[in-house]
């Protein structure tokens, strides 16, 4: 047992409190920041000294950002493509994830190495063939090009993720199903979906975030406003007005809020996620 | 069942894996691999993309890559990017993670703590980027709050001079990242035995001592394996460069992705931005084998 009153132990658990809370402060200060400065108006922002907590709190910068219906278009989009993604995305993963987890087959090895050494190609090498194929085929600056592409990246994870979640599953399960004479699909659909559900969350979730916060290709293969979306749009923001700090922080606000409540609402399900390449 | 049905079973159990496979190597083959061949080619070709009929180009757009010094400056900035970032990532993550691991401090407080620790990862790199520009803008709090405790004399330009913007980028990019590590040591903490301490409690170990000789050795796999995806992720940063420094002033930030974005996009000399892609890759691909070695090793 630990002895918990010697003047030595006290003060060990003091200091650990004080770095616990110089810890928070180095994690949370910019995003408390960033919040802050997105209530201040933009005269206040640079005040010297520096107000921690808005003097004068204005709504003024999210006004601004939700009354414009171009900056409402990059929200839009970005919703619409890792939407549509996502569905996408899921569904293919969990057919190749059943593939994976229920059957025996050659090659099995070599394609499960194929699919986890994909997640390490780096985006900037398939970006220039890419923009040769969507140009050629003219998909130029359309949502087809974005949700293919990042389909593309999206897709190893995803495998993975849910491949990971049916093996935790037990077999004897669908194998009741065969034995019933039914097809290894029918087990799929009657058996398997419906208890994989929150395996099919924490794989949504984190597509859903891979979508959201991807900016290289959305910089490259799109090109007009009305196409853009919120990672780009935060970008345009900075090179029109580049003194409009109060917007460009209400739009960071804004464009976190989906990851935030996520976050929040199904924490687990977003680490498992998050950590899933790495934790095996 | 009957022999024949039996024979016409198996052979739907043998087809059935490769069915349920073919959507996603159908979209990896010709997105993914496809594409990589075609770069390949692209470096080999005189005005790729550009043109229908490109001509051979031999080695030459790798040549003349390996004679530009900003593609070795390039190469050297990404590397202190990514050393710097992955080793302070692992060793705050570490300390976060045997912080709240500790059981001296109220359960209440350490699940609070452990999600506002996690913050940084929340946010994506374009945010990230946007919210370090704030903080150290010339005019802004960190500089003010530097000046007042008489740390720095004058306004410095964090990002905008050549002597602090790489530091400032790396400094960003530490603090956006260490929770994949926290997060994980967290998870292997946990699953460490008991009894290894209570053992080690016996024979009278002190406190460093079974962190030395238990702890980071239990951690060992963990550390290494995340190591090594975030060194390889980290290798390919864009955005948070992009968004803060562009690379500048006078090519003091210029990465590998940066350099071949600006190779392809605002010069376009898409050849030679292949060539540089392609060096890229194999860089990658050297890690991921040695990645993959050590996770099958396990």
């Amino acid at each position: 047992m630990r002895k918990r009153h010697t003047p030595k132990d006290r003060l060990i658990t003091v200091a650990l409190h004080v770095a616990l809370a110089a810890g928070l402060f180095f994690a949370a200060f910019p995003i408390y920041w960033m919040l802050s400065s997105s209530f201040k108006s933009n005269t206040e922002i640079f005040a010297l000294p520096p107000t921690v907590l808005p003097k004068a709190f204005t709504l003024e910068a999210y006004a601004a950002i939700l009354g414009d219906p171009v900056k409402l278009r990059f929200f839009f989009n970005s919703y619409f493509v890792a939407g549509a993604v996502t569905l996408l995305t899921v569904l293919i993963a969990l057919l190749a994830a059943y593939g994976f987890s229920r059957f025996n087959f050659r090659g099995k090895g070599s394609l499960n190495t194929l699919i986890i050494s994909t997640q390490t190609i780096p985006p900037i090498t398939l970006l220039i063939p890419f923009f040769g194929l969507v140009v050629s085929y003219g998909i130029f600056d359309t949502y087809v090009a974005l949700i293919l592409t990042y389909l593309v990246f999206t897709l190893p994870y995803a495998i993975l993720l849910m491949t990971g979640y049916l093996n935790t599953l037990p077999r004897d399960l669908d194998e009741a199903v065969a034995v019933d004479g039914g097809t290894s699909w029918t087990a799929l659909w009657r058996v398997i979906v419906p208890i994989s559900l929150p395996g099919i969350v924490a794989t949504s979730v984190y597509t859903f975030l891979l979508c959201w916060n991807e900016f290289l290709f959305a910089l490259t293969l799109t090109k007009s406003t009305s196409m853009r979306t919120v990672p780009i749009g935060i970008q345009l923001l900075m090179g029109q007005h580049a003194f409009e700090w109060n917007q460009m922080m209400a739009m960071s606000v804004l464009g976190s809020l989906p990851l935030l409540l996520i976050y929040l609402v199904a924490q687990r399900f977003f680490l498992a996620g998050m950590t899933a390449g790495s934790v095996k | 069942m009957t022999r024949q049905k039996r024979s016409h079973h198996r052979l739907k159990r043998a087809v059935a894996p490769y069915l349920y496979l073919s959507p996603s190597l159908l979209i990896i083959g010709l997105l993914m691999l496809l594409p990589m061949v075609t770069v390949i080619g692209y470096s080999f070709q005189n005005s790729a993309v550009l043109r229908r009929d490109p001509s051979f180009a031999g080695l030459k757009h790798y040549q003349a890559i390996f004679a530009d010094p900003v593609f070795w400056s390039s190469l050297w900035h990404t590397l202190y990017f990514t050393c710097m970032s992955v080793v302070f990532h692992m060793t705050i993550g570490m300390v976060f993670a045997l912080m709240l691991n500790s059981d001296r401090i109220n359960p209440t407080l350490r699940n609070i703590l452990r999600v506002l620790y996690i913050l940084p990862w929340l946010f994506t790199a374009v945010i990230i980027a946007v919210i370090w520009r704030l903080l150290l803008e010339p005019n802004g709090v960190v500089n003010s709050v530097l000046m007042q405790m008489g740390i720095i004399g004058s306004k410095v330009e964090w990002f905008s001079s050549p002597e602090t913007a790489l530091h400032a980028v790396t400094f960003a990019n530490i603090w956006a990242g260490y929770p994949l590590f926290m997060v994980s040591l967290l998870a292997g903490l946990q699953g460490i035995p008991k009894d290894f301490y209570e053992a080690a409690d016996i024979d009278g170990a002190k406190a460093y001592q079974k962190l030395i000789f238990i702890t980071i050795p239990q951690l060992m796999p963990i550390i290494i394996s995340i190591s090594l995806l975030d060194f390889i992720w980290t290798m390919q940063v864009f955005p948070l460069i992009w968004i803060t420094t562009g690379g500048g002033p006078i090519y003091s930030t210029e990465v590998l992705s940066t350099y071949t974005y600006k190779l392809a996009f605002s010069s376009y000399n898409l050849s030679q931005a292949s060539a540089s892609a392609v060096v890229i890759l194999l860089i990658s691909l050297g890690l991921t084998l040695f990645y993959i070695r050590y996770q099958k090793a396990r």
